[in-house]
């Protein structure tokens, strides 16, 4: 529970102990690993080999057990039992992965047994790391980095093993290994589509929506009618499937990028107008006051005062629109395109059952977004660095 | 600006009243909305309606009847108002409920993959958030990628979704549920583990000092003061559901729901059937944003949250 | 005030540091104290001198880094999950969505109690507190200081042998302080209740406290303690009399030494 968080260690040090989960996950692997010493890795229905018959993967699992034996037997913690529990649980990973690439849809009692015990002992790594506490902030950011960065590792590691393992047809779901070798093998095709999604559709079309937004909001705050009259009818369209406007768009500005961007004007305006607008009215009638003893007139009170006060909610809509400016443009490729593009080639890939090409634009477009968020957030910590959820 | 307004002298007009409020405000923006939408279909259609003149060697037509022409085309670059409400009002009074032509009946179909999705959605969010605020582990693991989730845009791969579950045989309301699902958890799992996480350090010792447990904690303090958070992130989750139920139409080539209408539209250049479906999808939206606001109302005030 | 009767808190050499990211802060230290049963002790002391650090560190709120201490002869972890005290913070932390009835049932809802019993003793501390009639409104429909009577019900709602109050009157105006004062020497005379006490008010402290703990800060540690040779059985008037003035006289004399207006 939070309250404990923030309190010191006991007075005397306690035995040291582990927790339930780890207890339970600790002694299922170490139990996990001897049994499969019995079981066949490999099996199909002409044979059967035995974990004696791939000695690197005996090797892994010798480590295994030596790790986890004095880690449940609490001889070892802290950093150590963090470092060792990751690099045994990432080698048994590598291991186990290329096994199965040699034997796709051949694994054994014994190979799903190993799986189960790299994956917790991966899980027991993570909850070491994060029960530590270093002395160095430098230390402390690379850990909160590298608990969600084993989380996604492990997504990944399991996605790969479960469908090779399992032979899952490719047209349903390929694996990531896959997919990387067309991310790798397709640049050309790739950076094709992304200029023509992207740098055209959705920073032109985000660029002009968020500018318009930001503007009308500005004349909008003038005129007290038009903000309540605006407001209301801004925050309902906010909550409007707007996307659906993209056929139309591209019946008026053609297939090409303009009416794409378009679509993205359309649904990055709002939330920009709504924002801003909402943003402009958080100065409160202290700091107006204020600005009225100095006889500050409108533009000075707006550039040195309200403008700055609304910089928090103005970026809250950068990031937001970061978002549907990409989906927008996406989606209203599904409409008609030239024949290139991330929607078109989503679109017309998935008709060809080329699932891997599939996967990878969509790992470009997921890359894309977050950096395009990523770039969104640095501009806001830097620009709002005296708000409350920015500093500390 | 505030002060301004605030120290206004009462105006005598007879319209004072309508316009301190925003009612009368608001009615005066659509009023305009509706008068720019009318002017905007003129002057888009009118080089159509001049051509149609031209071939049909009519020379100088009046100008009220260009105008009155462009506004009755019946493929426009924009319909007029009054035409979108005519074929609304055909495809929902003028239409048995279960004819393929009935707006009526794709609503129905797209709202029953929007609120099959939402409501497992919510459900998923609500428990995803529920191990999150209480496992250190997957709070720091799973909460980033949650977070940068919603920064990828879901909806490419709804397409994906939908011809892969078709080609191993699940077809009709499920996989499209599933699309609104994915788009509805976000919001729900990020808002309420804001709320879970929301009562005060004083609150959470006054349970420590009774030594409630877990459970006793989340069911008398975590989830009552997390119920703001949670319906104004269904709110949020219920638009994202519509959207991608009607985008999850599109990829099979469509024979039925709003975005199926959305799209035949566009591939037959019915200008008038887009923008119905269009108008529909926005009433759909907002009565089942007003719907949960509601529910809200009558909640918060159940729990005696709100004055 | 101390010698035959069994001691309920014992803390011995008793010291806490907080670890924050600019250095640690030496918020206990050296603490020696002992509260016997049916003592009313007042922790008195400047501000940020550590006064609700030690009352959280008995109720098991925070963990002490270095000496001993005990509650009912346990650790205060055993202490706390056998439910062994009340305690009453600084703000009434009701919680919005219960009304005051539903409030004082809080605890009681979690310790297990029958629904029967549940009422009865709604019923019996809000009349302890003055606030019959009020049960179904909502704390933000209430007064600060109802609101602050309705967290006291709360506390004495599980009839807790050991009261731990945190500044319980801080916010409240001198008439209705001095009521509730009144009210809770009444009960504790009633009740035979223990009762740790942070104020920072000298007249409140000396009206109430059989034993009066005057804490100076940084690092905070025991001044000075100051038994009372005051009845048992007080009136608000005794505050004229000269043993109180004297008594008074001392905590201030205390307090002013721990201040230090040099930095
Ligand atoms: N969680 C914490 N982390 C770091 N320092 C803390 C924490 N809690 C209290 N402190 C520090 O410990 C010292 C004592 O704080 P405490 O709250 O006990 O003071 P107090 O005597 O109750 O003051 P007041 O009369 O103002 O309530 C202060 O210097 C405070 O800054
Ligand atoms: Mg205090």
């Amino acid at each position: 529970m939070s309250a404990r968080e923030g309190t010191t260690p006991a007075p005397a040090p306690r035995p040291h102990r582990l927790g339930a989960v780890r207890t339970v996950l600790a002694s299922l692997a170490l139990a996990l690993a001897l049994v499969a010493t019995m079981m066949p890795v490999i099996a199909s229905d002409t044979m059967a080999l035995g974990l004696l018959a791939f000695p690197l993967l005996a090797a892994m699992v010798l480590a295994a057990v030596i790790v986890l034996a004095p880690y449940r037997l609490c001889l070892l913690r802290g950093p150590r039992a963090a470092g060792l529990l990751a690099a045994v649980s990432y080698a048994m990973a590598f291991v186990l992965i290329s096994l199965i690439a040699a034997h796709p849809g051949q694994a054994g009692s014994g190979f799903w047994a190993l799986v189960v015990v790299a994956w917790a002992i991966a899980w027991l790594s993570v909850e070491e790391m994060a029960g530590l506490k270093p002395r160095q902030p430098l230390w402390g950011r690379a850990i909160a980095l590298a608990i969600p960065l084993t989380f996604g590792a492990w997504l990944l590691i399991l996605w790969q093993v479960l469908v090779v393992g399992f032979a899952v047809p490719k047209v349903l779901l390929p694996p990531p290994s896959d997919i990387w070798v067309r991310l790798i093998a397709s640049p050309e095709v790739l950076w094709a589509d992304f200029r023509q999604t992207f740098l055209k559709g959705v920073l032109i079309g985000y660029a002009l929506g968020c500018g318009a937004g930001f503007l009308v909001a500005i004349l909008v705050d003038r005129v007290p009618f038009l903000r309540r009259g605006l407001l209301p009818i801004g925050n309902l369209v906010s909550a409007l499937p707007i996307i659906g406007v993209a056929p139309i768009m591209v019946m008026w500005f053609g297939f090409d990028w303009p009416s794409k961007a378009a679509v993205v004007v359309i649904m990055t305006f709002f939330p920009m107008l709504v924002n801003t607008v909402t943003g402009l009215a958080a100065a409160d009638r202290m700091q107006l006051d204020l600005m009225h003893t100095y006889a500050a007139n409108y533009p000075q009170t707006l550039l040195k005062m309200r403008l700055p006060m609304a910089m928090p909610f103005v970026f809250n809509a950068l990031k937001i629109n970061s978002t549907l400016a990409l989906i927008g443009a996406i989606v209203a490729e599904f409409f008609g395109t030239p024949i290139v593009g991330m929607g078109f080639r989503i679109s017309t890939e998935v008709g060809r059952m080329n699932i891997d090409m599939v996967w990878a634009s969509i790992a470009v477009a997921a890359l894309a977004g977050s950096l395009f968020y990523g770039l969104v957030t640095l501009a806001e910590r830097a620009v709002t660095f005296w708000h409350p959820s920015v500093r500390r | 600006m505030t002060i301004e307004a605030l120290t206004a002298p009462p105006s005598r007009s007879p319209f004072a009243g309508l316009m301190q409020g925003t009612a009368g405000p608001v009615l005066v923006v659509v009023a305009a909305i509706i008068a720019v939408w009318y002017l905007a279909a003129v002057m888009l259609n009118a080089p159509f309606q001049r051509d149609m003149y031209k071939r049909g060697g009519i020379e100088d037509a009046p100008l009220a009847q260009l105008v009155a022409d462009t506004l009755s085309q019946d493929r426009p670059v924009l319909p007029a108002p009054h035409q979108v409400a005519v074929e609304l009002w055909d495809t929902t009074a003028n239409k048995a409920v279960t004819s393929k032509r009935s707006l009526v009946y794709h609503g129905g179909i797209t709202l029953s993959s929007t609120l099959l999705g939402f409501v497992l959605g919510t459900a998923l969010g609500i428990g995803l958030a529920i191990l999150v605020v209480h496992s250190r582990v997957l709070d720091k693991s799973l909460m980033p990628w949650v977070i940068s989730s919603q920064t990828i845009p879901i909806l490419a791969i709804a397409p994906m979704i939908i011809v892969v579950l078709n080609a191993i045989g699940i077809s009709g309301l499920l996989p499209k549920a599933m699309i609104s699902t994915y788009l509805s958890f976000f919001p729900v799992t990020v808002g309420m583990v804001k709320g879970l996480r929301s009562p005060e350090a004083i609150q959470m010792d006054l349970m420590k000092t009774y030594s409630a447990s877990p459970a006793q904690a989340l069911w008398k303090l975590r989830l009552p003061s997390a119920m703001p958070y949670l319906f104004a992130s269904m709110k949020v989750g219920v638009a994202a559901s519509l959207v991608g139920a009607i985008v999850g139409e599109l990829p099979t080539g469509a024979v039925a729901g709003l975005g199926a209408r959305l799209l035949s539209g566009s591939y037959y250049g019915q200008t008038v059937q887009i923008w119905s479906a269009l108008i529909a999808a926005a009433v759909l939206a907002a009565t089942l944003v007003a719907l949960i606001g509601v529910a809200e109302r009558l909640a918060l005030k159940r729990m005696g949250m709100r004055r | 005030m101390t010698g035959p009767e069994r001691s309920v808190i014992d803390i011995e050499n008793l010291s806490l540091t907080f670890e924050t990211n600019d250095g640690p802060v030496h918020a206990l230290s050296d603490i020696d104290l002992s509260i016997g049963e049916g003592d009313f002790v007042s922790l008195i002391g400047p501000s940020g001198c550590g006064k609700t650090t030690l009352l959280r560190v008995i109720a098991d709120l925070e963990a002490p880094t270095g000496g001993t201490i005990s509650v009912n002869g346990m650790s205060p972890e055993e202490a706390r999950l056998k439910r062994a005290y009340g305690y009453v913070f600084q703000a009434a932390a009701l919680y919005p969505w219960r009304t005051i009835a539903d409030n004082i049932a809080l605890p009681l809802e979690i310790m297990g109690f029958a629904k029967g019993e549940r009422e009865e003793r709604i019923r019996r501390n809000m009349e302890l507190v003055n606030l019959s009639g009020f049960e179904r409104k909502y704390p933000w429909q209430l007064s600060g200081g109802m609101q602050q009577r309705a967290s006291i019900a709360r506390a004495l709602s599980f009839d807790p042998d050991l009261l731990l109050m945190d500044e319980p009157f801080g916010a409240l105006d001198e008439i209705v302080r001095d009521h509730l004062n009144e009210q809770l020497l009444k009960l504790w005379a009633k009740t035979r209740k223990t009762v740790v006490f942070v104020t920072h008010s000298i007249p409140e402290a000396v009206f109430l406290s059989t034993r009066i703990v005057v804490l100076c800060p940084r690092p905070g540690r025991i001044y000075d303690v100051i038994e009372s040779d005051l009845p048992r059985e007080r009136t608000l008037d005794i505050r004229e009399t000269p043993e109180f003035l004297k008594i008074a006289h001392r905590v201030r004399e205390g307090l002013r030494a721990g201040h230090s207006y040099d930095d």
